[in-house]
């Protein structure tokens, strides 16, 4: 009877793994191949939730939760909202390969790449075996009490830092953004009125469209 | 703890990979953010794994801080793309050589 029960358990895990390991290759692939950006960042969104699906498995309920609501909703919306900006949701013509040979190369080296992590992953013995430096991810108490423990106790001082780290790509992300002030026109009545000319030119297109 | 540490590692570092790639072949900017976003959720998926498998919360911790990188970093990158697209309507990353000697 248990034992029973025990296979049907892992029937349901193994296929909640398979479904979301289709899900988030084929978001990934679709990321890449799709010529279109919008296609390309709702194929994220499917790869992003496919992921989450994947924290929930391995009892990470509090990264799931923030990895659907961060990334596929904060960070997924901010990429449609500048390609509705800058308006670059044309599909792009990925028929013509601009550098000759480059996609067979990068195909190849990425699968080298992967052939040596797995190789890496069966052959040495790289993990240490030294458990719970930071806490118990199993035992007693939820996910989200455990994981604050650890936060706020093992990684105080890093995640005061994260937020200067937040505060300076604010101000950047201000500062990158931000149209240059128009130039200033001098009124003096005893000069002729001076052209003012934004610096750097007309190429500069700093006064926008 | 059913389906095998190892099978979630290859799966991460498929996704890795085909973010590679993706960051290799595309001349879209946009595109090439959005696969180093892939790159960084399965270095994510990694770690979750490895927080499992060694039953250490760190590693979920770690992934915590990975969000907050990644969150700040799409906010400069697409400032950055911004800036970029307001001087040059329609450029790709090919079209990006200002400071080629």
């Amino acid at each position: 009877m248990t034992h029973g029960l025990l296979l049907a358990a892992t029937r349901v895990d193994q296929g909640v793994f398979l479904a979301s390991a289709v899900i988030v290759l084929s978001g990934a692939i679709g990321v890449v191949v799709s010529a279109n950006p919008v296609h390309a960042a709702l194929s994220l969104v499917m790869t992003l939730f496919g992921i989450a699906v994947l924290f929930v498995a391995q009892e990470a309920h509090f990264l799931a939760a923030v990895q659907v609501i961060v990334y596929a909703g904060a960070i997924v919306v901010l990429f449609l909202f500048v390609i509705m900006l800058i308006g670059v949701d044309r599909a792009e013509d990925i028929r013509r390969e601009p550098l000759r040979g480059q996609r067979p190369v990068a195909v190849l080296l990425g699968l080298v790449a992967l052939a040596e992590i797995v190789l890496l992953s069966r052959g040495g013995d790289w993990v240490t075996g030294a458990p719970s430096l930071g806490g118990r991810a199993s035992g007693e108490g939820t996910n989200v009490e455990k994981l604050a423990e650890s936060i706020f106790t093992r990684y105080m001082f890093a995640f005061e830092i994260t937020s200067v780290l937040l505060i300076i790509a604010v101000v950047g992300a201000v500062v990158l953004v931000r149209r240059p002030p128009p130039p200033v026109r001098r009124r003096d009545p005893d000069d002729e009125p001076v052209a003012a000319v934004a610096p750097g030119g007309p190429a500069d297109g700093g006064n926008g469209p | 703890m059913t389906v095998g540490a190892e099978w979630y590692l290859y799966l991460a570092a498929a996704v890795f990979t085909i973010g590679a790639v993706g960051l290799l072949v595309r001349r879209n900017v946009l595109v090439m953010f959005m696969c180093v976003e892939l790159m960084l959720n399965a270095v994510n998926l990694t770690f979750v794994t490895f927080a499992r498998e060694l039953d250490d919360i760190g590693g979920q911790s770690l992934v915590f801080f990975v969000l907050v990188v990644a969150a700040a970093e799409v906010v400069v990158g697409l400032g950055i793309i911004v800036s970029i697209f307001r001087r040059r309507a329609g450029a790709t990353a090919d079209d990006l050589h200002l400071l080629k000697g």
